[in-house]
């Protein structure tokens, strides 16, 4: 499999290559360990710690930052930003990549992977979130396919059936963002059923919502992010259209997402006070809290907002990383950091470097899907066959 | 709240339609669901506890379990705070008061079975069952693995099978479900020298916690631990040291899980059914827009051009009144001419 | 239907599933009813 992605240009041997190869190979390796051993072999799940980096990263995080796909399709199509048209494939593609791999990594944490349909088939166990979650997801992700199913089409040629995925764009686009609202909210809501595990700073009846509006941010810091590194990297794939529009994105997503920030920093403090743990702050977790709360909520929506009006770009696409990482942060404090919270040290969670490589390998495999996909398919030009036409 | 409710379910009466929705009223009201009636339970009264550990040997044998680390007869473990796994359904702890005058305290810890079980509420796949005698059992054959249930406990009892690559399972108390349904008592209960556990009706098991409270109130905390942390659970505790002091938690609260999460449970289907209308109704108002735009762009352009026209057409009416003027002027000149001509 | 509820759990089982059922069925019939509802719009 990775082969097949290595190779193909002129030079193979590049540093990337290499290393993204050494991440394959570590992951295949432990791959086989994970599924021949048991999960106690490659992890550090216990009895007290049913749930780590796999859930933490692989899914929590993974479906966070893969909302740059219904936040941009929404801002095009229902919104009419129309001049924003030439990143929606990017953000779809994204998103579905990263859907895809969250259902992949799931494999790794489920006990047995192979009854991932069981819920649906067997089970209908309608009073769980994940439940919730898990329907969501896997609906989610077929809509997403077919969002981008145009892409593969016009790359194959097949026409007709292009023109039949295209003309479902709008009903699609509502689909996804009702799906996306949905599953996004879930997922803050299955730790509800914990209030005596996650810390009470954490812990909220806004969960849902508190994960929803900042998905928006992770959506639309993502789509940003990632515009960077492909400017870095595909440059040469990329249209007129794309290269002549992104800046405006950059400050128009910029924009959007210190308003959203704004509001996700106030409803987070409302949450501190509708638990009325403002004793909490002074706390050595309170100090945590307060690190995410200033460093990575309020501070990001203070340099977007600097970077709005100075026209700075370098300083929102900085903001847009450091954005993501504030994210990254704040799923891993509710699924691990905060979670368990009173029990000794002893009883704590720390990642085993194998979880971590599977992590890691994960993402790899995302990147590595990308670039195939995007320098073959018409991803961030348009197809000189549909040039100019309505979506 | 009551008044209005009975209100609502009388407009509903007056429309004629009751009849149609179903349910008799008593059954859709939160507050109002009560638990199977003559469910069972264990009271576990933690002063007669002497830290044996035969209740651990015997669930050991019935349940078929894993040989122990060490014996059973070992009374060494019981000073290490120790939880249940795979291979212990239940397990008791030695608790030493900070009061040095003060006896050591035992306790046993395994699943509680509560009456609105947070496991069965997290399942995805309907593993876990709260039957009608009392315990909460455990279907390993629908189970994903997903642990979501271990998540939910608030108690730490289900463990998991970590080690095992094809077939992990969730470990936990049966409350020896299947010999309560043959009409016999869980293991641990039936080999408990001191009479430590009771079996019986958690309902008669209540009176007899508060009766032995109200005639030693010396010997025990006025509290039954169990009647309703997380919604009730069907062990019940009597204690003679504060429970937090011997490693149950005080705060959990009285919500059971299906309470916690029905909530966000609700607002999914309002999602559903009205994001698509505002979702649709914004896209609309975007095209309305878009379509004004088009038209006011329009509009603009026929007025320039209607202005135009009219303003070529005022210069060229000028021009044929100029020239008809002008040539107005020539005849009259040479009429005159003319005239001066005659005379 | 006429089964007695003893917990909230095995209510809320049998309510979210007749709930799930008809967010299906409503979000199927949004297809349909879209279609219908501008099928004889002039603008598009």
């Amino acid at each position: 499999m990775s082969g097949e992605i290595i190779t193909g240009k002129k030079t193979v041997m590049t540093p990337f290559n290499v290393i993204a190869g050494m991440v394959v190979l570590m992951g295949l390796i432990i791959t086989a360990i994970r599924f021949t051993k048991g999960l106690g072999a490659a992890t550090n799940l216990s009895d007290y710690n049913p749930w780590g980096i796999w859930i933490g990263f692989d899914l929590l995080v993974g479906v966070a930052l893969a909302a740059g796909g219904y936040v941009t399709s929404a801002a095009v199509y229902i919104f009419g930003m129309k001049k924003y048209h030439f990143a929606v494939r990017p953000a779809v593609l994204t998103g579905f990549l990263g859907y895809l791999f969250v259902v992949v990594a799931l494999h790794y944490d489920l006990g047995r992977p192979w009854r991932l349909a069981y819920p649906f088939i067997v089970g209908w166990g309608t009073t769980s979130l994940l439940f919730e979650v898990g329907l969501c997801v896997a609906l989610y992700l077929t809509v997403l396919f077919l969002e981008f199913s145009p892409a593969p089409l016009e790359w194959l040629g097949f026409k007709k059936t292009r023109y039949l995925a295209v003309r479902l764009t709008m009903v699609l686009t509502i689909f996804g963002v009702v799906l996306s609202t949905l599953h996004q909210s879930s997922l803050g809501a299955l730790f509800l059923i914990a209030p005596s595990k996650l810390h009470p700073l954490w812990y909220s009846p806004y969960l849902p919502v508190f994960f929803f509006v900042s998905s928006i941010i992770a959506g639309l810091s993502m789509v940003m992010f990632e515009g960077m590194l492909s400017h870095r990297a595909f440059h040469d794939k990329m249209d007129e259209e794309h290269l002549s529009e992104s800046d405006s994105l950059t400050l128009g997503f910029g924009k959007a997402a210190s308003l959203v920030l704004a509001g996700y920093f106030t409803i987070k403090i409302i949450g501190v006070a509708a638990g009325n743990h403002w004793n909490l702050l002074t706390t050595p977790y309170g100090i945590w809290f307060l690190v995410e709360m200033i460093g990575f909520i309020a501070l990001p929506c203070f340099l977007y907002a600097v970077g709005v009006r100075d026209k700075n770009l370098m300083l929102i696409r900085f903001t847009a990383a450091w954005t993501v990482l504030g994210i990254v942060i704040n799923r891993l404090n509710i699924s691990v950091i905060a979670f368990n919270w009173h029990l000794p040290a002893s009883d704590r969670y720390f990642p085993h470097w194998m979880e971590i490589g599977i992590s890691v390998f994960i993402v790899m495999l995302i990147i590595l899907f990308y670039r195939f996909i995007v320098t073959r398919m018409p991803i961030l030009y348009e197809h000189p066959d549909y040039k100019g036409e309505e979506q | 709240m009551g008044i209005s409710r009975r209100k609502f379910l009388g407009w509903i009466g007056a429309a004629g339609i009751s009849a149609s929705i179903g349910k008799p009223a008593g059954a859709s009201s939160i507050s109002q669901f009560s638990g199977f009636p003559d469910s069972k339970g264990v009271l576990h009264d933690i002063t007669r506890c002497v830290g044996c550990r035969s209740c651990e040997d015997s669930c050991n044998k019935i349940n078929e379990l894993p040989e122990p680390d060490t014996l059973f007869s070992d009374q060494t473990v019981l000073a290490k705070n120790r939880r249940t796994t795979t291979k212990a359904f239940t397990v008791v702890n030695q608790y030493i008061s900070k009061n040095a005058s003060e006896k050591p305290v035992f306790r046993k810890i395994q699943c509680n079975h509560c009456l609105e079980p947070a496991c069965a509420s997290a399942c995805f796949v309907r593993a876990f069952t709260k039957t009608p005698n009392g315990p909460v059992t455990y279907d390993p054959d629908v189970c994903v693995g997903c642990r979501y249930c271990m998540i939910a406990c608030p108690f730490d009892i289900p463990a998991y099978e970590y080690d095992e690559p094809l077939t992990p399972r969730v470990v936990k108390c049966t409350m020896c479900a299947p010999r309560i349904e043959a009409g016999e008592i869980p293991g641990c209960v039936s080999v408990c020298p001191t009479e430590a556990l009771t079996f019986g009706k958690r309902k008669n098991l209540l009176s007899i916690a508060r009766e032995r409270i109200r005639n030693n109130p010396d010997r025990y905390i006025d509290h039954v631990y169990g009647e309703y942390e997380m919604g009730g659970t069907s062990w019940l505790y009597l204690s003679g040291v504060p429970f937090h002091e011997i490693g149950m938690r005080e705060d959990l609260g009285i919500k059971s899980g299906p309470e916690l999460t029905s909530g966000a449970l609700s607002i999914v289907p309002m999602i559903v059914g009205l994001w698509p209308v505002l979702l649709t109704g914004i896209y609309g108002m975007t095209k309305r827009k878009e379509k004004n735009a088009f038209i006011e762009q329009e509009g603009a352009v026929a007025a320039a051009v209607e202005r135009a026209n009219h303003e070529s057409i005022k210069k060229i009416a000028a021009a044929i009144e100029k020239e008809r003027l002008g040539k107005k002027k020539a005849m009259e000149a040479a009429e005159k001419e003319k005239e001066k001509g005659i005379k | 239907m006429n089964e007695t509820f003893y917990t909230l759990h095995h209510f809320l089982l049998h309510t979210e599933s007749v709930t799930y059922l008809i967010m299906l069925l409503s979000l199927l019939g949004l297809f349909g009813f879209w279609f219908f509802l501008t099928a004889r719009d002039d603008d598009q």
